[in-house]
């Protein structure tokens, strides 16, 4: 479990994080949404210790980030899954040697023993027959389940995933997310999304915590997303034109 | 930047092939340029000090001591760096840089690996112990263009060329230039290192970035080989 307190974060004297209060739990997909610029990417970063927040806690099952020495930083972010809205895959290095790399830096298995387990989680987000490709001969989704395999492979505790699907066709979106959610599940991972995908919040939100100008506007379950008052979300969510139909239709269903 | 980059490598195995890996991106592929340009330079310098010494009364194979002088305390160290210096430095740069455009430096970060340590050290190991071999092989080849460029010109026999590279031979000058080609080469692998690490931006600020270190390594070579001269060959 993850748990947040009152993190402050600015740039150049503009706050772009307000106090964020959230916890995230084991076992469930938790997504951040909002727009672009509503400090998403900045909370993860913060909460990955690649920014360091001005004020507030971080707590890894009960470990205080900032309390931690730089070497215990380092042993926390090999409990770490990180997968990059780009893929960040290393783009010198073959599949193989990409999902292999956290293995070679933090174990002293044998090379078979690597491959093994490089097979085994390729095999998992469905891939194969690529060990020996470039990311650059891989399309977008492929790109993708590569960098979700190199984060898991390592068997993570928390998996943090920024807008892992942008870029992608609807359908390879769809089994990005639920391959995120598959794994989740399987391996009780804390997972934490950021998104402003609203397929994606349908999809797999089992909790939603929803920003707007760096402040937590709004936090529910995708279930929840569509019963609120809050404006902030109501014009979020209806702001695309396929949502706006469907809750016109409901509207009318209601009449 | 540089207390983190020589901190302790996290992994022994992978840290030699990463060493092994630059040894071969940064020395040996450079290697052909500065054959083929110490040669023909070798040869240059031969032809126009030759050409500087008609007088009947000055011995021919002052022209093979003088090119030989030349090489080593001043062309194959400084300027083979200052090449070196554009061709590996924009490469580092622009490598590093767009790692950390593309996000893969903060992937490294996220997996709890000393990105700078990881990146650079390997760098600086490869260029300190690498280009000293290079150098040498710069003046030796230097050396042979300019007795080739002799015998063709017929500026000067090959006996005296002979002659005049042998003749009053300073071991300590080639100390010095060795001296002078380590500091050189971690200049090579720092500044470009530094520029493009903290790069921000996208495809254009890395290719400015890469312009601005091989510029700023220029002229920290230049300054430095002031300073080592005065230092070490200086009265």
């Amino acid at each position: 479990m993850i748990e947040i307190t009152n993190i402050y974060k600015e740039f150049d004297d503009t706050p772009v994080l307000k106090g964020i209060n959230a916890t995230f739990e084991n076992g469930k997909t938790s997504l951040v949404i909002g727009q672009s610029g509503s400090g998403k990417t900045v909370l993860l970063k913060c909460m990955l210790g690649l920014l360091s927040p001005e004020k507030g806690d971080i707590c890894y099952d009960g470990r205080h980030y900032e309390d931690m020495t730089g070497d215990e930083k380092r042993d926390l972010r090999k409990e770490i899954g990180m997968v990059f809205q780009g893929g960040a895959l290393f783009d010198s290095s073959t599949v193989e040697e990409n999902v292999m790399f956290p293995l070679k830096m933090f174990t002293n298995n044998p090379y078979s023993e690597m491959l093994e387990r490089v097979n085994f989680v390729l095999q998992r987000v469905n891939l194969e027959n690529v060990n020996k490709k470039y990311p650059d001969e891989l399309s977008g989704g492929m790109q993708k389940r590569v960098a979700i395999a190199r984060a898991i492979v390592m068997n993570p505790k928390y998996l943090f995933c920024d807008e892992p699907n942008s870029g992608l066709d609807p359908n390879t979106a769809i089994i990005i997310d639920n391959l995120i959610q598959e794994i989740t599940q399987e391996y009780n991972i804390t997972t934490i999304i950021n998104s402003h995908d609203m397929n994606s919040v349908m999809e797999i939100g089992e909790k939603i915590i929803f920003l707007k100008n760096g402040v937590k506007e709004w936090e529910g379950t995708s279930n929840d997303i569509f019963r609120t008052d809050n404006k902030a979300i109501t014009d979020f969510v209806y702001s695309s034109n396929l949502f706006k139909k469907v809750r016109e239709a409901q509207l009318k269903e209601n009449k | 930047m540089l207390q983190q980059v020589f901190k302790s490598p996290q992994k022994k195995s992978v840290f030699r092939e990463l060493i092994f890996k630059e040894i071969e991106d940064l020395g040996i592929s450079s290697i052909g340029i500065v054959a083929f340009i110490s040669f023909f330079v070798g040869g240059v310098v031969v032809i126009q000090t030759a050409l500087n010494l008609e007088s009947p009364l000055t011995p021919k194979y002052l022209i093979g001591y003088a090119s030989r002088e030349s090489l080593i305390l001043e062309f194959s160290p400084t300027l083979i760096s200052i090449i070196l210096a554009g061709k590996v430095g924009s490469y580092i740069t622009s490598s590093i840089g767009t790692m950390r455009v593309t996000e893969q430096i903060d992937a490294l970060e996220v997996m709890g690996i000393n990105s700078l340590n990881h990146l650079v050290l390997p760098k600086i190991i490869a260029n300190v112990f690498f280009y000293p071999f290079v150098i040498i092989l710069s003046i030796t080849l230097g050396i042979l263009g300019g007795w080739t460029a002799g015998i063709i010109t017929e500026l000067v026999t090959s006996n005296d060329y002979l002659i005049g590279i042998r003749s009053d031979f300073e071991p300590f000058h080639v100390t010095y230039s060795l001296i002078k080609t380590a500091v050189f080469a971690f200049v090579i692998a720092t500044i470009p290192a530094y520029h493009g690490f903290y790069v921000k931006g996208g495809a254009i600020e890395v290719g400015k970035a890469s312009t601005r270190s091989v510029v700023w390594t220029s002229i920290v070579i230049i300054v430095l080989n002031y300073f080592l001269t005065q230092m070490l060959l200086g009265k």
